[in-house]
């Protein structure tokens, strides 16, 4: 399901800042979930790693794939945790 | 509390913080970057962090078993950048009135940062390749389980 067009800041990490090739970039968008677009930029960036394996925040507090997008928000796409 | 570092970890320091006349019990995890991981020889672990949602996850977890088990203090230390084999990646402390408390809480909390704080690690092989633990797409399509 698309929306009107927003414009969001992605912040990318290990893996996903590999396959990005940059660590932030200013996105166009019409997903309105922040699934959507994950999905989006992992056809983009060529990433495969499933969503439910990853985990999201949106304006530096942690939230759920299904969170709404606002314009200006902040995504930050993190890949499978590997800490410890 | 919570804290991220890049220095090497002062395990000793961080114990004399949890000291308490009240406490019976001091339980302490360590985790060691070892030399393989699934049949690899690894040389060094390299460790990245988001750390402000790793800090304040991080506090979560600790105040979430603070309230599960009666301690006295509970910390962790997590470090970042490149390690090297038999260094420390993670140090978490308890001190309890008692051992069953600080053995539970110990574990609670090394097993939940593990899997809620947004820190990532990639592993340097002997062979020249490197790869991201966890990830489906590291090099050699490797799939970790660290």
């Amino acid at each position: 399901m698309s929306g009107s067009p927003i414009t969001v800041t992605v912040r990318y990490f290990a893996l996903f800042r590999e396959h990005a090739g940059c660590d932030t970039e200013t996105v166009t968008t019409t997903a309105t979930t922040a699934a959507e677009l994950f999905a989006e930029l992992g056809d983009r960036h060529g990433s495969l790693e499933p969503a439910s394996h990853c985990k999201v925040a949106i304006n530096d507090a942690m939230t759920g794939w299904d969170a709404e997008l606002g314009d200006g928000d902040t995504i930050l796409l993190f890949p499978p945790v590997a800490g410890g | 509390m919570m804290r991220m570092v890049t220095a090497p970890i002062d395990v000793a320091a961080l114990r004399a913080e949890l000291v308490d006349p009240a406490a019976g019990a001091y339980a302490g995890f360590e985790g060691w970057i070892r030399n393989v991981n699934e049949g690899q020889a690894v040389l060094r672990l390299e460790y990245e962090a988001y750390e402000p949602l790793a800090l304040s996850e991080g506090e979560d977890v600790i105040a979430e078993a603070a309230r599960r088990f009666p301690l006295l203090a509970a910390s962790c230390v997590h470090r970042t950048g490149l390690l090297e084999i038999g260094e420390c990646a993670v140090w978490v402390g308890v001190s309890a009135g008692h051992r069953d408390e600080a053995f539970r809480a110990c574990r609670y909390i090394i097993d939940e940062v593990k899997v809620r704080l947004p820190i990532w690690k990639k592993e340097h092989y002997a062979n020249g390749d490197s790869g991201w633990v966890n990830c489906e797409r590291c090099a050699g399509g490797h799939r970790s389980t660290a």
